[in-house]
């Protein structure tokens, strides 16, 4: 794209970005009406209520000063169950990388091997089928049953989830290298390890990094619910902590960091898919 | 008579003035110092003087002192200190809670006003006075809670009282011997209606309602039921209850999914703080005096772990006699509000405990029992949970009430906690008390059960 179109796209972003905000700000302006409580009642109560009225939407400035007072200070410890932002998305990281590293090491050599038999690849088939679309909250109960400990248990639900796309997309990428690429391996009498990681690897490889791709935006996804679920650490426990306090500036404030931080994980797949493509 | 004060307190002054706070000049301090030393005898006094000496010859300065032992506890300053300085006396009064066979303990709490004597005993050093070093670790939910605890991820844990029955008669899920050893709180749950209800304050207009409660297991379950059929209305058929963890009720009352909860504070005052909801009622109006939360331990914690065991009950049943006087109440609001314990703002959990509130319709209520704290695990309510379990379905089959019941409610070892912590003591495990009226009397309870129009046993 040429530098004008560039910015034309950028300023078109702002001005979107604008509205939504100018939008957002009209519609949470406090709405007059409601008769006021006396003052000894109203103290007792939030500042809506004591005007007959449900708590409202945080307007953009209560998002902007919450955001800023995260900014300032992300990585504070006040005890077990209340940690910076900083801290708790570090924690998420954490749980994510270890999740989908373990599948990854167990999708991609596992997807080779079934992609490289046609029979295992029948075999394998109905397996994958069933518990590819299955929630990470439906397996979260197992989990916690089966390995008896809330930390693994995470980590486990992560890994299962992050598993399927990468599995199913070295498999694929493996078995559909084209022919003639095989037949000259065949040709030159190549060695199968070497035929391996010489033909099929880069063949395939540009499919095994959509699937980590694909896995990683799952991974993400998975731990803000598993850790809603379990509590303790991590962004998600974070949410559900403010959920708990009613919290929609705080709950605005993770959300767009839940968005910023699966941004920049995409991201950094896509950079190393770039990486291994190649013309055809 | 400085050198007769406990050198250990940080909340005394050794140097002059009355330091303890609780007589208007020295000279009556003196005369209550001189009472107790009547009533303790000569050699712990004597003790107190060479402990008294040593600390002010460690601290020369008394306010130096003092921060020392807010900072590390009583507990870890003198076993600090014993390493190298012979205070065998002091051992001596030490040794008689035994060894702590794991002094790092992690306890589960869910957010609630009910968990207040476990959480207030971390920020208020009722933990660190037994020489525990606790983690109270915030949880999502009740299944979780009881998950993490059967894991052994928790020591021990913040429970409804139904739990640890249920977990012992293996109902929702495998039976495993589990106790109580004291009682949280009693009282301190509400009905709250969304405010669109405010006009339906019969319970027989509230056919087709959609209610919420924390937990299959819970007193509020058996509770509202309870309620709902004195006054006609099948629990089962012509209302929806479902169990929904408590932090999540005032999000979902106020996007209308329910009419309305029975739930445990600061849930009900949350919702009237936020302008959802109002309170219907108190559940002491249905029964004064009920149960509703716990601590609980696994019976092999309790056997294995005797020690600690001890000294945690001791924790408990000192911040409970401490918070069962309304005095402390707002001071205690304080230290469990902040976003590591309850994250609520302070004036909600200030109206649960100190009773003075606004109901959610304009009027200010002063009850000041609205949540009260009594930690003795009688008997007589772990029946009355059982029977109500049966009387719902949820057990089935013949139950020996009072076997359970003492195996799993701790009666005896909170009596005499109780007694060393100077409070009143009841001399029987099993009392009578009555519920909207009717009469339960722990001896005969499947006669009460039989006595109820709509049951499902």
């Amino acid at each position: 794209m040429s530098g004008s179109g560039r910015l034309a796209a950028a300023l078109l972003s702002f001005l979107l970005f604008a509205l939504f905000v100018a939008v957002w700000h009209v519609t949470t302006l406090p709405g007059g009406g409601g008769q006021a409580a006396d003052s000894e009642y109203a103290k007792l109560v939030g500042a809506a209520a004591a005007s007959g009225q449900k708590s409202a939407m945080p307007s953009p400035k209560d998002v902007a000063l919450k955001l800023w007072e995260h900014a300032k200070d992300p990585f504070y410890v006040r005890g077990t169950n209340d940690q910076g932002i900083g801290i708790q998305i570090s924690y998420s990281i954490g749980r994510v990388l270890l999740g989908f590293g373990l599948a990854a090491l167990v999708a991609i050599p596992l997807g080779f091997l079934i992609g490289m038999s046609p029979l295992l690849y029948r075999a394998f088939d109905p397996f994958i089928q069933v518990l590819k679309p299955i929630s990470p909250l439906a397996w979260m109960p197992l989990a916690l049953f089966t390995i008896k400990d809330s930390a693994t248990s995470s980590i486990f639900v992560i890994f299962i989830c992050s598993l399927w796309p990468m599995l199913i997309n070295t498999a694929f990428g493996v078995s559909a290298v084209r022919r003639e690429w095989l037949n000259v391996a065949r040709t030159l009498e190549v060695s199968a390890l070497r035929k391996a990681f010489q033909v099929v690897l880069p063949a395939a490889a540009p499919t095994i990094m959509t699937g980590m791709r694909i896995s990683v935006g799952i991974a993400w996804l998975v731990i803000v619910a598993a850790e809603m679920l379990v509590g303790g650490t991590g962004i998600g426990y974070f949410v559900w902590n403010e959920w708990n306090n009613l919290s929609i500036s705080n709950i605005l404030s993770a959300i767009l960091l839940i968005g910023l931080v699966g941004m920049l994980l995409d991201q950094v797949l896509a950079r190393l898919a770039r990486a291994v493509t190649y013309p055809e | 008579m400085a050198g007769f004060k406990n050198p250990y307190d940080p909340n005394i002054k050794l140097s002059s003035g009355c330091g303890c706070g609780r007589h208007a000049t020295q000279a009556e301090h003196a005369a209550a110092v001189e009472t107790d030393q009547l009533a303790s005898g000569s050699e712990a006094l004597h003790a107190r003087v060479v402990e008294s000496a040593v600390m002010r010859a460690l601290f020369p300065q008394d306010e130096l002192r003092r921060r020392f032992l807010r900072a590390v506890g009583a507990g870890t300053a003198l076993s600090a200190i014993s390493t190298f300085f012979p205070l065998g006396l002091a051992k001596e009064a030490f040794a008689q809670t035994g060894k702590l066979e794991k002094p790092a303990v992690k306890i589960g709490f869910i957010p609630i006003t009910c968990a207040t004597p476990i959480i207030m005993s971390l920020p208020m050093g009722f933990y660190s006075r037994q020489g525990l070093n606790v983690d109270v670790v915030k949880t999502a939910g009740w299944a979780v809670i009881r998950d993490k605890t059967l894991n052994k991820e928790y020591d021990a844990s913040h429970m409804l009282s139904p739990m640890p029955l249920a977990i012992t008669l293996g109902a929702g899920s495998n039976p495993i011997p589990y106790t109580v050893p004291a009682i949280e709180n009693i009282n301190g749950q509400a009905i709250t209606l969304a405010v669109k209800h405010k006009d339906k304050r019969d319970p027989k207009q509230w056919k087709g309602f959609k209610f919420a409660v924390p937990f299959d297991y819970s007193m509020h379950n058996y509770l509202l039921r309870y309620y709902l059929a004195e006054h006609g209305i099948d629990p089962d058929k012509d209302v929806q209850i479902r169990s929904v963890p408590p932090p999540e009720m005032v999000a979902n009352l106020r996007a209308d999914n329910i009419d309305g909860f029975l739930a445990p504070d600061p849930v009900n005052q949350r919702a009237v703080y936020d302008g959802v909801g109002f309170i219907h009622t108190l559940t002491r109006e249905l029964w004064e005096g009920h149960p509703c939360c716990v601590f609980a331990a696994s019976k092999e914690f309790v056997t294995t772990m005797p020690n600690t065991y001890r000294a945690l009950l001791r924790a408990i049943v000192d911040a409970t006699a401490f918070a069962a006087k309304p005095e402390n109440r707002r001071q205690i609001a304080e230290a469990i509000a902040p976003a590591n314990f309850l994250n609520q703002p302070v004036t909600v959990i200030e109206q649960v405990l100190t009773g003075n509130y606004a109901d959610g319709l304009g009027n200010i209520i002063k009850m000041p029992n609205r949540i009260d704290f009594d930690p003795f695990p009688w008997h007589s309510f772990a029946v009355w949970i059982m029977t109500q379990m049966k009387r719902w379905g949820q057990i089935k089959g013949n139950v020996d009430y009072a076997k359970v019941a003492r195996e799993v409610f701790l009666a005896t070892d909170a009596a005499k906690i109780m007694k060393e912590a100077g409070m009143k003591t009841p001399t029987t495990t099993t009392k009578k008390f009555s519920v909207m009226g009717k009469e339960f009397d722990p001896a005969k309870p499947d006669a009460y059960i039989a006595g109820f129009a709509i049951r499902r046993a």
